[in-house]
């Protein structure tokens, strides 16, 4: 009994110390500020799923990046700021050379720790979500808001729309309805749309729907009324269901209902059941599990019993297969680094930093890890930390989502014009001279 | 057998009033405050100072000022994370606004902004009570958070709705490291806890906690019904704002108007139901349980268990626990961590001899 007390409390002194029983083994640390409970638990648990379920597969299949294995550990942060900030802080010192990059999945805890990523000199990476005008590489070197931002999404939706009336100009004098999340993520929507609707003549009506949004009546008598040509679907959680659920009740046919990232997972459309069918949504990853990177990680990784999903026919979805593009592109960059930094070697969250900002993930790239057509190829440079911009927009076919175009792209010369004006107020205002990127290396 | 009151008289007024009459515990107190105020910045390291030890000042703070109107005033409010939004808010705008606005003024300011919207939403409190009371200050809640993020002003047209705090600057010297960060709050912290229990034992609490008792009966002895209710909102809404204006500047960093939810005015809530209603001390062991346990579970749990369970039932785990031991410490002590401390104490006079 006092034996098993001292143990006890040995394990419990240990684990406050953190992990002090690291190998001698090269190991990259990658903090993960996970959440599994809580509103947000169904995106999370898929999202981080699928991301150490391919970190898993890299380790596993080849033996880690160039022999470094990579280790992970993850904090629950319930989706809350303060959470967030203290995992931050827990996860920041720890493995042979720090964590090595912070992706928080969660816009709010991206604010949090916007100025401490910069101080402590760790990378952080958020992709699909956070500060948009960080895209601007120049003001924020340690920030990198990949893929694609919200005002490159709501540029790429308006580019889709155009697609189907046949030509840009043929949205003149068409009503777009934009139903948003009565929050700091819905009301992201509104300044690029105001300048697309004064761009290409269309008139938006956005209507707003209160947290949690399980109430949408009146918004929808109110789009019956005004009877828009496309109803943008700025939404999260419980409100896409019962979106698609009152369009379907009101009569406004799905295939003009068009969701953001945010809206456009099973985990929307099934809960709505018949009534998703047609829904289309935005995404800058695609949901299926027929390639040869999922294929490759229910063999190394579910094949030896080491997934990470509890709920195994969740691979392959589009919260899933979001988290793999997480996994890939933090595995990419620190491949990138290792190039400059010494292959082989444990870095720094420094080194992985130049790693993000020179990651060229071309053609011939996707297709070596099996993610052609998975994730758009992606090119990162000292100015642009965002990357291609393009979404893919997928279909609700009353089972599974179907990819229905090739990645459209955004209205890249308007979105960046308005980054870099918001990124240089931020510079003003907080005193940084943005970086000369001609002097980058 | 050391913690004995034998031979300590007290012949002055002074003496008899003081806030801790017995000598061993105005000992404790200062050890106590150079521990936390001196040693604690020297030895402790940043992730002590910046993810547990700052956050447990700010939320103590909370916790003072939902005590005083819940705990000694007798008035429940749900709306104490409203106006810690107030407070951050007005902070953030007075500074941004007015050119030179020394910090510890702006601090003042956001609290009396907070105290002045406090005031508003505690009008309904002269004529509703209890669980009514209550769902009339949820209103204060979901409607401040609202209009933050409904009038692009308070947030100074900022996309998104978040705002950056700006440095903290007293006297040209800037607190820009964990170890300057803590021990300014921790001054101001201090400070206002010793504000506010010499408040509720002045008159003025003295005052609440008739109102508390029975608010009829106050009024016939003399006290002035409204001014004491509203007194009380504007005292507890200044602490808020306070705090929340802290929690912008010295914590977090950055705030956004999500961030003061419901939840939030929940967990004070709990904070002094588990640190004990009606008592400075159970503020601060309230807010110290509250924070510090989620991130001791979120340690601890998965060493038990490892990884032969999922990551996702190990953090519903925490959460089961969490919500057990609230009930366990409940049960056991339906009075909060304070009086067990209390409880502690006069065991500890009597010890080694007891009756």
């Amino acid at each position: 009994m006092k034996l098993k007390k001292t143990v006890l409390l040995g394990a419990i002194i240990a684990g406050l110390l953190g992990s002090s029983l690291a190998s001698a083994n090269e190991e990259q640390f990658i903090g993960l500020p996970s959440y599994r409970v809580g509103p947000y638990a169904a995106g999370g648990s898929g999202l981080f799923g699928g991301w150490i379920d391919y970190m898993q597969l890299v380790n596993e299949r080849d033996g880690g990046v160039n022999g470094v294995k990579l280790s992970w550990e993850e904090c629950e942060t319930e989706y809350n700021n303060a959470r967030g900030v203290e995992c931050y802080e827990r996860l920041k010192k720890k493995g042979s050379t720090g964590n090595s990059v912070f992706q928080p999945v969660s816009t709010g805890i991206t604010y949090s720790v916007l100025e401490k990523v910069a101080q402590d000199k760790i990378p952080m990476v958020t992709i699909g979500y956070g500060r948009t005008d960080a895209a601007d590489g120049r003001v924020f070197p340690w920030v990198f808001p990949m893929i694609t931002t919200y005002w490159s999404q709501a540029s790429a939706i308006v580019n889709y729309m155009g697609q189907k009336e046949g030509g840009m100009d043929k949205l003149k004098g068409k009503k777009i309805g934009l139903l948003y999340h009565d929050s700091a993520y819905g009301k992201e929507s509104h300044a690029i749309m105001d300048k697309l609707a004064a761009k290409h003549g269309f008139e938006v009506i956005k209507i707003a729907v209160a947290h949690p949004g399980n109430e949408q009546q009146s918004q929808w008598l109110q789009i019956r009324q005004a009877k828009p040509d496309y109803v943008v679907l700025w939404g999260w959680g419980v409100m896409n269901p019962t979106a698609i659920k009152a369009a379907a009740k009101t009569g406004f046919p799905r295939e003009k209902l068009i969701g953001v990232w945010w809206s456009g997972a099973e985990e929307d459309t099934i809960p709505a059941g018949p009534a998703a069918k047609g829904f289309v949504a935005a995404g800058f990853n695609v949901a299926g599990a027929n390639y040869p990177v999922i294929a490759d990680i229910k063999k190394h990784v579910y094949g030896k019993n080491k997934g990470n999903m509890e709920d195994k026919t969740r691979v392959g979805s589009v919260y899933y297969n979001r988290g793999v593009v997480h996994g890939i592109i933090t595995v990419e960059a620190i491949r990138k680094a290792q190039e400059k930094y010494g292959k082989g070697k444990a870095l720094t969250g420094e080194q992985v930093r130049w790693g993000f900002e020179n990651l060229n993930l071309d053609d011939a790239r996707l297709k070596a890890l099996g993610a052609t057509g998975f994730l758009p190829p992606l090119k990162i440079t000292c100015a642009d930390h965002e990357g291609p911009g393009k979404v893919k927009f997928q279909q609700w076919d009353g089972n599974q989502w179907k990819v229905i175009t090739d990645w459209v792209d955004s209205d890249r010369p308007l979105v960046r014009g308005m980054i870099e004006e918001s990124a240089a107020a931020y510079a003003k205002e907080k005193g940084i001279k943005p970086r000369d990127c001609s002097k980058e290396s | 057998m050391l913690y004995r009151e034998a031979g300590q008289f007290k012949a002055t007024y002074a003496e008899d009033s003081q806030i801790f009459p017995i000598r061993q515990d105005r000992i404790g107190f200062w050890v106590l405050m150079l521990v936390f105020g001196v040693a604690v910045p020297l030895l402790t390291n940043e992730y002590w100072l910046k993810a547990i030890l700052i956050p447990v000042l700010i939320f103590s703070l909370a916790a003072i000022g939902l005590n005083i109107l819940t705990g000694y005033a007798g008035q429940l409010s749900l709306g104490s994370a409203a106006f810690m939004a107030v407070g951050a808010f007005a902070a953030y705008n007075f500074i941004l606004r007015i050119e030179g606005m020394p910090f510890l003024v702006a601090l003042v300011l956001a609290g009396v902004t907070a105290a002045l919207v406090g005031i508003l939403f505690g009008l309904p409190s002269l004529r509703i009570k209890g669980f009514y009371l209550a769902v009339a200050t949820l209103a204060a809640q979901f409607f401040i958070v609202w209009a933050l993020v409904k009038f692009p002003w308070f947030s100074n047209n900022s996309s998104s709705g978040v705002v950056t705090a700006q440095d903290v600057t007293i006297l040209g010297y800037t607190f820009s490291t964990p170890e300057a960060k803590y021990v300014l709050t921790f001054l101001i912290v201090a400070f206002m806890a010793l504000l506010a229990k010499n408040m509720v034992r002045s008159s003025t609490g003295r005052a609440w906690m008739a109102v508390r008792d029975m608010d009829v009966a106050a009024q016939v002895i003399g006290f002035r019904l409204m001014r004491t209710k509203l007194l009380a909102f504007a005292v507890s809404s200044f602490y808020c704002g306070v705090a929340g204006a802290l929690y912008a500047y010295t914590y977090i960093g950055t705030v956004e108007p999500e961030g003061f939810n419901l939840d939030l005015s929940f967990k004070i809530l709990f904070m002094i139901i588990i640190g004990g209603v009606g008592s400075i001390m159970g503020s601060f062991l309230g807010a110290a349980f509250i924070v510090l346990l989620p991130i001791f579970l979120d340690n601890f749990v998965p060493m038990i268990f490892g990884d032969a369970l999922g990551a996702g039932f190990v953090s519903n785990f925490q959460l089961i626990v969490f919500g057990g031991l609230i009930i366990f410490f409940l049960i056991v002590e339906p009075h909060g961590l304070a009086r067990l401390w209390q409880i502690a104490k006069e065991k500890l006079r009597l010890w080694p001899f007891p009756h």
